[in-house]
């Protein structure tokens, strides 16, 4: 029954639409041009499109003035750092004053010329000079970008091994980080997941017989040394992972099957970081931020106080808790750092005697 | 075209085969009829994809919290009302792949290339209505797919639209990786398959079928936007349909062609000498100029419209034809900047940054372009007019952070950060959406002889153009401060707590725009019904297609095709009373057409 009264109501609005459509048809005889903007439209618009221009440049300094303290660009905690930051901000600036004016001129051209009726634009179809200049410019600019960027990127990506540099295997997994110190030799035992075998807790899958191996150092947590070049040998088990410093400017993918690299510097230790003044702004402000959310942050059992740590990140989307794929990175001066690796097991004597 | 052929198609248009309502509005093979058909299923595709993005940026904004919508929509998934992690990546993988493909590549290119290749070039129709057709239905078949895999017990697809193995290859990695994903590479091979179709038919319609007196040279840059968009896509598709293929073999039929050494839920798999990187080359072979075959048309419309309504000439016409094409042949050469720390090697990645930089130089050949030709205009502030103002003002703001994205080095610390998703946001997500509603507004009427209701449109891109901003913009800032994305909730970070209110703001800019978004879809379909009757040539445009009736016939023009005599853009031309001259127009004796 109340599917048969549906069916009649549908019925009745649709004849209703139909019978609408034609009074409305009936009502327009010939046709109007009435949806076409009018004078008044253009110069509405016109002055709309000025208050736009205000609009832009308001939502840029208000995301400066509120969220200016958010970028990083300044306060790197590795050797390539500064060198990177700089030409971020000095692409930034560029980017700051091609933005500004010719969102100027787009914006002021359109409020300028708002048609009025009896008008005629000008018939201006091309000019080789002008279309020359801002082919000229652009190359000119590009390329000094080019260049500094590729500078950079060189120093960065090539890894100088006479500097000696300490070896550290990132290895991801579903979802969480190792890393393996490569001991006294120096040198990362061979690995592969084939050899993986939980029951003797060799996790990751190293080549038990390997000499290499033998004094390997896992932990959860990664320790480096300020001041000496480290190198990075990125690892993973299951599906791309993407390990993400972003205080050091470091980022390189995990990927199954193949080993990848990046290596740096570290230059500032955790402690020291902890006392920078804009640091320590940043994490007053945070934790100003928690006091308010204190509820829901004990709820979730995390500690209410922050306190500054550098972080290894996964940036590669890699399954359900992505987004908590994450390891401490402690940078400490080189006697910590000795003490610290003394007291780790190695990985001969972390297999279970035969 | 020889005189032959016009006949031959008169003739045709001459004895009226009879059209039932099968043939008029479902299977049929009219240019006019199929262009609205992709534009109406494009922008039910687009409804979703928005409320999926109203969705997500719920929880980013309000991370773990019970919410009505999520329990209303998505039910099991949202267990108390509170979204489950894995149907957050859904979502948003979702929402990448309906957007990018199924509204900003078929509902924007399927659409306007359509309606407007033949009316433009003067044409009585697509060099074969029947593959024009038969493309339609496979698009539509594909999205039908793609609504489906929504709906299976594991989960859609949910490893991210770029679908990296090996997440999107092992079920036991992911949910979604199971029939969701199946599901997403059937869709994905169909809607490809329908793409090529489509592109193959515009390029030989462009190339075949001008009328006389179109020369290459004086087509208007819709035509030539949506050519090299047709040739970007036959050339790039085919190797994302590779790429599917070779991924369904090693889901499906076990081989190792992107899968290797791989150690999962307690089990070493067989894999053995693929690699992951592979796919990503494959992918992003077709990935990068995939963002050019969302942008041309986008642009293209936008100049035809900012020439119109700036009652001017396009400013550097020659100008804009080479930009077009340089930027064709380096968005095939890019495709290594997604890949700056893939683990590829790192002279790749200089050669890449090298190449990316360089397209910046069309592309700021093209703003200026716009902005000159704005200069002493008399600009008629149509909706249409607005989009594409604002088209041009998002595709500056956007582009520029490319020279950031696009620098090997800079990328190393934004790469898949917020950064990111704020840049290509505007670049070419709301970019390319601008041009889609400037395109609407403006043929409109030739669609549907209606006209759009105009303060129902100007109400519709202020409240956008804002919203936009007002999402993207503060974006960049936390992208810097090295928010990754895909994070289902940043509350496991301390670190990023001072992201949280920006995220907040993000996100009710977010709302208020899909809202609005409201209005657009009203007038839309209210006026294709009761809209005001147009006049046939409502913006006094020089193209061709405002020379033909507004009613639709089957073969575009009764009588003769019109011959061209000049390009589309003699607008205010001294010598002439009107402040346009339609390209049919012969030139008057002793008037000069424009050498270009």
């Amino acid at each position: 029954m109340t599917a048969f009264l549906t069916l009649i109501i549908v019925l009745f609005i649709a004849v209703a639409i139909w019978q609408m459509v034609k009074i409305f048809d009936l009502a327009q005889v010939g046709t109007s041009n009435d949806q076409v903007a009018t004078d008044k439209d253009n110069k509405i618009n016109g002055y709309l499109m000025m208050g736009f221009l205000v609009f832009i440049y308001a939502i840029t300094i208000a995301s400066f003035w509120y969220l200016g303290d958010l970028p990083l660009m300044s306060n790197s905690a590795s050797a390539h750092g500064p060198g990177l930051d700089n030409l971020m901000i000095i692409s930034m600036v560029l980017i700051f004053i091609v933005q500004t004016f010719t969102q100027f001129l787009l914006h002021y051209f359109a409020y300028k010329y708002k048609g009025e009726k009896g008008r005629k634009a000008l018939f201006y179809a091309d000019n080789n000079t002008l279309e020359a200049i801002w082919t000229f410019i652009p190359v000119v600019v590009l390329a000094g970008l080019i260049i500094y960027g590729l500078f950079t990127w060189t120093s960065i990506m090539n890894i100088d091994e006479s500097e000696d540099p300490l070896v550290v295997e990132l290895y991801a997994q579903q979802f969480n980080w190792k890393a393996r110190y490569a001991g006294e030799d120096n040198t990362l035992g061979m690995a592969n997941v084939r050899l993986i075998d939980i029951d003797r807790a060799n996790i990751l899958g190293l080549d038990e017989s390997d000499p290499y191996a033998q004094d390997d150092i896992i932990t959860t947590e990664l320790h480096l040394p300020v001041g000496r070049p480290v190198l990075f040998k990125m690892r993973s088990q299951d599906v791309l992972h993407s390990a993400y410093m972003p205080h050091f400017r470091a980022q390189m993918n995990c990927v199954p099957g193949m080993i990848t690299q990046f290596g740096f510097t570290p230059t500032v230790t955790t402690a020291d970081m902890r006392q920078n003044p804009d640091i320590e702004e940043k994490v007053a402000n945070i934790n100003a931020i928690r006091l308010e959310n204190k509820d829901q942050i004990e709820a979730k059992g995390q500690e209410l106080t922050y306190e500054f740590d550098y972080l290894l990140l996964c940036n590669k989307i890699c399954g359900k808790s992505h987004y908590n794929m994450q390891m401490k990175i402690i940078v400490e001066t080189q006697e910590e750092y000795d003490a610290w690796i003394k007291e780790q097991t190695t990985f001969k004597n972390s297999l279970p005697t035969k | 075209m020889s005189a032959h052929a016009d006949t031959h198609a008169h003739d045709d248009h001459g004895h009226h085969h009879k059209e039932t309502f099968v043939t008029k509005y479902i299977f049929s093979q009219d240019h006019k009829m199929i262009a609205k058909q992709y534009l109406i299923t494009g922008t039910i595709m687009g409804v979703i994809g928005v409320l999926m993005s109203i969705m997500f940026r719920m929880q980013i904004a309000w991370p773990e919290q019970p919410n009505v919508l999520f329990e209303a929509l998505l039910g099991k998934w949202a267990p108390e009302g509170v979204m489950d992690a894995d149907i957050y990546l859904a979502l948003v993988t979702i929402h990448g792949t309906i957007m990018v493909f199924f509204v900003l590549t078929a509902g924007l290119s399927g659409t306007f290339s359509n309606l407007l290749i033949p009316l433009q070039i003067g044409a009585r129709d697509m060099a074969s209505g029947f593959l024009n057709m038969v493309s339609y239905w496979l698009f539509f078949l594909s999205s039908v797919v793609m609504i489906i895999s929504l709906f299976v017990e594991a989960g859609p697809a949910a490893a991210g639209w770029t679908i990296y193995p090996p997440l999107s290859a092992l079920p036991m990695a992911q949910g979604g990786s199971g029939a969701g994903m199946t599901l997403w590479l059937v869709s994905m091979a169909i809607f490809i398959a329908s793409s090529l179709l489509g592109s193959l038919n515009y390029i030989v319609t462009v190339i075949n079928l001008r009328t006389k007196g179109m020369s290459m040279t004086r087509l208007p840059l819709t035509i030539w936007a949506f050519f090299v968009t047709a040739i970007i896509g036959v050339v790039s598709f085919p190797v994302l349909l590779s790429a599917a293929l070779l991924l369904i073999m090693d889901r499906s039929f076990g081989t190792s062609f992107f899968l290797s050494d791989i150690f999962i839920q307690g089990e070493v798999l067989h894999y053995q000498g693929g690699s992951p990187v592979l796919f990503e080359h494959l992918f992003w072979f077709l990935g990068h100029p995939e963002v050019y075959i969302v942008l041309l048309p986008a642009l293209g419309i936008t100049s035809e419209i900012i020439a119109t309504n700036s009652r001017k000439p396009i400013f550097g016409y020659r100008a804009m034809v080479m930009s077009i094409l340089a930027i064709a042949f380096l968005s095939t050469i890019v495709w290594g900047h997604h890949m700056f720390i893939s683990g590829m090697n790192p002279f790749l990645g200089s050669v890449f940054t090298f190449t990316t930089l360089l397209i910046a130089i069309p592309s700021a050949v093209k703003a200026f372009n716009y902005i000159t030709t704005l200069w002493k205009g008399n600009l008629q502030m149509n909706p249409a007019m607005l989009f594409s103002i604002g088209l041009v003002s998002t595709f500056i703001t956007g582009g520029l952070t490319g020279i950031i994205l696009g620098d090997s080095a800079l990328d190393i610390n934004v790469h898949d950060t917020y950064f990111v998703v704020a840049h290509f946001h505007l670049v070419m997500g709301i970019s390319a959406l601008y041009g889609m509603f400037a395109g609407i507004y403006h043929w409109f009427p030739k669609m549907f002889g209606r006209m759009l209701n105009k303060n129902l449109g100007y109400l519709h891109f202020w409240v956008t153009a804002i919203c936009a901003y007002g999402v993207f913009f503060p974006m960049h800032f936390i992208g810097m401060a090295g928010l990754p994305r895909r994070y289902y909730t940043n509350s496991n970070f301390p670190l990023f707590d001072d992201t949280a209110n920006a995220n907040v703001v993000i996100t009710v800019f977010a709302i208020v725009g899909g809202i609005f978004q409201l209005v657009f879809l009203w007038n839309f379909f209210s006026s294709m019904f009761f809209g005001k009757k147009t006049v046939q040539n409502p913006w006094r445009s020089n193209t061709l297609e405002w020379t033909a009736p507004v009613k639709h016939i089957h073969g575009n023009w009764e009588g003769e095709i019109p011959h061209v005599h000049r390009w589309a853009y003699d607008y205010s031309k001294p010598g002439h009373d009107d402040d346009y001259v339609p390209q049919n127009i012969p030139l008057k004796d002793g008037e000069e057409e424009l050498q270009h």
